[in-house]
């Protein structure tokens, strides 16, 4: 049984996972060059961007969980002093307090907190046995909803509640009662009032209605909604082909290389190549969680799994934004949307997703 | 790290954590169908409606005007013209700050506080997201001045376009009209398509009833544009087509002459060419400059030309009403001889009054000492009142109601401009109708000189006179001679439907034209003053028609009268009278007798209109009197 390890098992690597990978942030370049302008620059950035995260995915996968979850505390303390020093002087963008300005690079904690949060939720589950007892979940909600309030206060409240889904997705996935499961979304529900009365801002609120009825405010905000709804409509079966997407190259797509890329893939790839994108993510989903079941201890399974379906909420969240089921929310299309900060996010998360994966041979020995 | 974990309880939390990612699993399927539905719905089932929309978005369709027809006179004198001048122009709900603008604005162009007043009124009164222009004619420095600074100044924009322009101005602005912009109260009349690119619409004049064939068809842009509305190429042309020139009847220089005639006087000059109904000249004095209207008249100018008591904007040549006086006369004799009166054929003695049976009241003859005997030639050539009030109490009002219709009293002549007055021809039913009184016999009388309650427009008059020259042949007047392509010569004439006044006995005409005729060309005509050196035959009768009544002792004494309260002159006249080729009519307002005042602008005109259509006839006027 102790033959020779292959190259992808030496460095804990999940091949169909990479390559899933790659054709994703393949098919996000061949996308960005349509929604970029055909600007050249735009892809080597990107691409540029890809290969750094592709770099530290590599990097973490060779960190074994368990200094993973020894380094965990510290990563979790250090976001939340990040989140405290953007409220104090953080820099304002878009009308909002999101970026440290570290002299050479602008950072935006809350991306930290994206990973920094299930990890601690995983970490700290993992210390006793499961399912969790209701005073460690009382515990674990705290540890959650610290980081939330900061990051509603900045405001970003779409980050927010990124954030505790991630956190939550742990708390599902170690077994908390189902019972208790159905009370939190009770209470989630009896809370939606007092959030949209006392923690929403005007604008916030005004994407909630427009989204209810994009008609109301045409040249305004419900502009976005309804460009991209003709976009992707307009694109029908097979698309109107790659640079051909009139909607999106004419600008009336707006965001279009970022948090409305998905549009101009839409418009351009038509509802054959939407359903090939959605299932190319179902497959790096499937074989996320696959690969979180296959973990052998909990600290790593608990946080895989975290990540995945925090993945997934991404990709929902953008392409049901896109498509008018959903509020505007800035969320970019995973790995697809033109950015540095998400990339690095989500590579680091399947970084980890590896590390969990490719050590347990290790463990075993 | 966490302590040593048991193998039951590894054993436990691999089935939760298992068990609970098959439930994540069916949730991310259940989304994921959502979204599969979701993309169905707007790529399948909504597709033709979001195409559709996408199309929308890319294409505009720009409409393109149509160049406006041009407009000549019979010579092919241009008439109405269009110029292309730099305008700069404002779209208001573009410009964030209008006042502020217009500030800044004349600081880098000179704007005249008058434009800036106009301007506000367009702004009040334009259909929306509609270019208004502020400036009209900038100079090319003004242009470069302005390019330089458009970045301050969205909403803001020089344009060529083109100008309609009338270069006769005054002289045929109330035949040729004016082009206005299209306003609130135009946008009822017109083609909302048709009139999609077109700023401007006729509003009087030929401009006006002329509007659909001047105006021509528009034509369409489909433009790709993204999404700042930025032109990126033209997809598709449908070319406008421009409209129709038009080529009139009138004379410009003509016209140019009625006015010079009438010189200080107020008045109108009509002059028909009686084979086809053509206006010749349609002159109302005074006038105004069409100029001032095409784009917008500040309120100052306006308020001069609409308060002025000499009333520039009224159109007296087809609104003016006036009592005909004795130029009716002739018209009346017919009558008489149609009807077969006796006094017609016979003769009366003129006392210098008349008296109804029965009554002590005295209808005075303008020549107080009286005609002594007369016939009909006589009490045409010397306007002899006692024998038409005879003829008219003999005619009674019924039969001369009748017959003067048929010269087109009281009612409109046809002509193809718009705002003509009807004038009155009195009768017993319209009495009764409008002042709810029964007639009187003294009215027939008055009515038989052309007083009373008659009302002719001038060019009701000119009408009757070329009806009169025609021996009873009726043409419609017409101001448009054809339109088309003038320079293709490929044209249509609008088809003048000729009528009959249909006379029991034609002979008829003879005695009343030669009366006519021996006004004008013997010694004791009242109009014999203008044959003087004449190379050419002229039939006509003179007119006065009193604006102010007199009692009954009083005296007229023009000199002590004020300018208003002094009589009308009247003339009419036809020419040469074998085979006319011009008819006129002549009112000068308060110019006193028409022999002195409205006779003499008649023969000039006459003159300068043989002049061309009988060479002969022009040198003979040259030449003194033998």
């Amino acid at each position: 049984m102790h033959s020779h390890p292959t190259l992808p098992q030496r460095f804990h690597l999940d091949i169909p996972l990479l390559l899933a990978i790659l054709v994703l942030a393949g098919i996000g370049l061949v996308v960005l060059y349509s929604a970029g302008g055909e600007d050249t620059g735009l892809i080597v950035k990107q691409g540029v961007r890809f290969l750094v995260a592709l770099g530290l995915m590599l990097l973490v996968a060779q960190i074994a969980p368990q200094h993973l979850a020894y380094w965990t505390p510290w990563f979790y303390a250090g976001s939340l002093g990040l989140l405290v020093l953007v409220l104090a002087v953080g820099d304002v963008g878009k009308g909002a307090q999101r970026w440290l300005d570290l002299g050479v690079l602008r950072f935006q904690p809350s991306e930290m907190v994206k990973v920094a949060v299930p990890a601690m939720v995983a970490w700290y589950l993992s210390e006793r046995a499961l399912p969790p007892s209701l005073p460690r979940l009382l515990v674990a909600a705290a540890i959650i909803v610290v980081p939330t309030a900061l990051i509603a206060k900045q405001p970003d409240l779409g980050t927010s509640l990124l954030v505790a889904a991630a956190g939550v997705f742990v708390l599902l996935v170690a077994g908390m009662s189902w019972r208790l499961i159905l009370a939190m979304g009770a209470l989630c529900a009896a809370f939606l009032p007092v959030l949209w009365y006392f923690f929403m801002h005007d604008y916030q609120r005004q994407r909630v209605l427009t989204l209810l009825n994009p008609q109301s405010d045409p040249l305004g905000a419900g502009y976005h909604i309804i460009q991209s709804k003709i976009a992707v409509g307009s694109g029908g079966v097979f698309g109107k082909g790659w640079l051909n997407g009139t909607q999106s190259q004419l600008d009336f797509v707006p965001e279009r290389a970022t948090d409305f890329i998905f549009a101009v893939f839409s418009e351009e790839f038509g509802l054959v190549g939407s359903l090939g994108l959605l299932t190319l993510y179902l497959f790096i989903v499937v074989r996320g969680l696959f690969l979180a079941a296959e973990a052998q201890e909990t600290f790593g399974r608990l946080l895989g799994a975290g990540l995945v379906l925090t993945f997934f909420v991404y990709v929902f969240v953008n392409i049901g934004m896109v498509t008018g089921l959903l509020p505007v929310v800035g969320v970019p299309l995973p790995l697809i949307s033109y950015g540095g900060t998400s990339m690095v996010t989500l590579m680091l998360a399947f970084g980890i997703l590896m590390s969990v994966h490719g050590h347990r041979r290790l463990l075993s020995d | 790290m966490p302590p040593a974990i048991t193998l039951k309880n590894k054993v436990r939390e691999d089935a939760v954590v298992r068990g609970r990612l098959l439930a994540a699993l069916a949730g991310i399927l259940v989304l994921l169908i959502l979204l599969v539905w979701r993309l169905t719905d707007l790529q399948v089932v909504g597709h033709e409606h979001f195409i559709t929309q996408s199309e929308n978005n890319r294409v505009k369709i720009v409409p393109e005007p149509p160049i406006r027809g041009l407009i000549y006179d019979r010579n092919g004198v241009l008439l109405a013209q269009n110029m292309a001048s730099y305008t700069l122009e404002v779209v208001p709900e573009a410009v964030p700050d209008l006042d502020a603008t217009l500030v800044e604005l004349g600081e880098v162009v000179e704007i005249p506080q008058g434009d800036v007043e106009r301007f506000r009124q367009l702004v009040s009164r334009k259909r929306s997201f509609e270019s208004i222009p502020l400036k009209f004619r900038l100079t090319e420095e003004e242009v470069a001045r302005f390019a330089v600074n458009r970045h301050r100044f969205p909403g803001t924009d020089i344009q060529a376009r083109l100008t309609r322009h009338y270069p006769l101005g005054e002289v045929t602005a109330h035949v040729v009209g004016y082009v206005g912009r299209i306003d609130e109260a135009a946008l009822k009349r017109v083609d909302p398509v048709q009139y999609s690119g077109t700023s401007h619409v006729g509003k009087t004049g030929v401009e006006r009833s002329y509007e659909k064939v001047l105006h021509g068809t528009v034509g369409y842009l489909h433009v790709e544009n993204n999404a700042q509305g930025r032109r990126l190429r033209v997809l598709d042309r449908v070319s406008p087509t421009p409209g129709s020139d038009l080529l009139l009847h009138l004379d410009a220089a003509l016209q140019g002459e009625a006015l010079a005639a009438l010189e200080d006087h107020t008045g109108a000059v009509v002059a028909i060419d009686p084979n086809n109904g053509g206006v010749l000249a349609l002159a109302s004095k005074p006038g105004y400059d069409p100029n001032l209207f095409v784009n917008g008249i500040d309120t100052e100018t306006y308020g001069e030309l609409s308060g002025s008591n000499l009333r520039p904007l009224f159109n007296r040549a087809i609104r003016g009403q006036y009592p005909p006086g004795s130029t009716i006369k002739p018209m009346v004799a017919l009558a008489g001889l149609e009807y077969g009166m006796e006094l017609a054929t016979g003769h009366t003695f003129c006392r210098g009054w008349y008296q109804l049976p029965n009554s002590s009241h005295r209808y005075r003859d303008w020549k107080k000492s009286g005609h002594g005997k007369v016939d009909l030639n006589w009490a045409i050539l010397r306007s002899c009142d006692v024998y038409f009030y005879e003829m008219a109490q003999a005619l009674g009002i019924d039969r001369m109601h009748e017959f003067m219709t048929r010269f087109g009293f009281g009612e409109r002549s046809g002509i193809d401009i718009a705002g003509e007055a009807t004038g009155l021809m009195p009768s017993r039913a319209w009495k009764r109708a409008a002042r709810n009184k029964p007639w009187y016999r003294g009215e027939t009388l008055i009515t038989g000189i052309g007083q009373g309650f008659m009302l002719t427009t001038p060019l009701q008059l000119a009408q009757a006179t070329a009806i009169m020259a025609n021996r009873g042949r009726i043409v419609p007047p017409r101001l448009v001679q054809a339109f088309g392509d003038l320079d293709a010569e490929q044209f249509t004439e609008p088809a003048a439907a000729a009528a009959a006044l249909g006379l029991g006995e034609p002979a008829h005409w003879l005695p009343v034209i030669e009366a006519m005729e021996d006004t004008v060309h013997t010694p004791r005509g009242t109009a014999h003053r203008i044959a003087e050196g004449m190379a050419y035959r002229m039939a006509g009768k003179t007119g006065t028609a009193q604006v102010f009544g007199l009692a009954q002792d009083e005296e007229y004494d023009e000199a002590k009268l004020k300018r208003t309260l002094r009589d009308h002159g009247l003339f009419i006249a036809f020419a040469p009278v074998e085979q006319p080729l011009i008819a006129v009519a002549v009112v000068v307002e308060h110019g006193g007798g028409g022999s002195t005042s409205a006779a003499p602008i008649a023969r000039r005109i006459i003159d300068h209109y043989l002049a061309r259509e009988l060479p002969g006839a022009a040198d003979m006027a040259g030449k003194p009197a033998g």
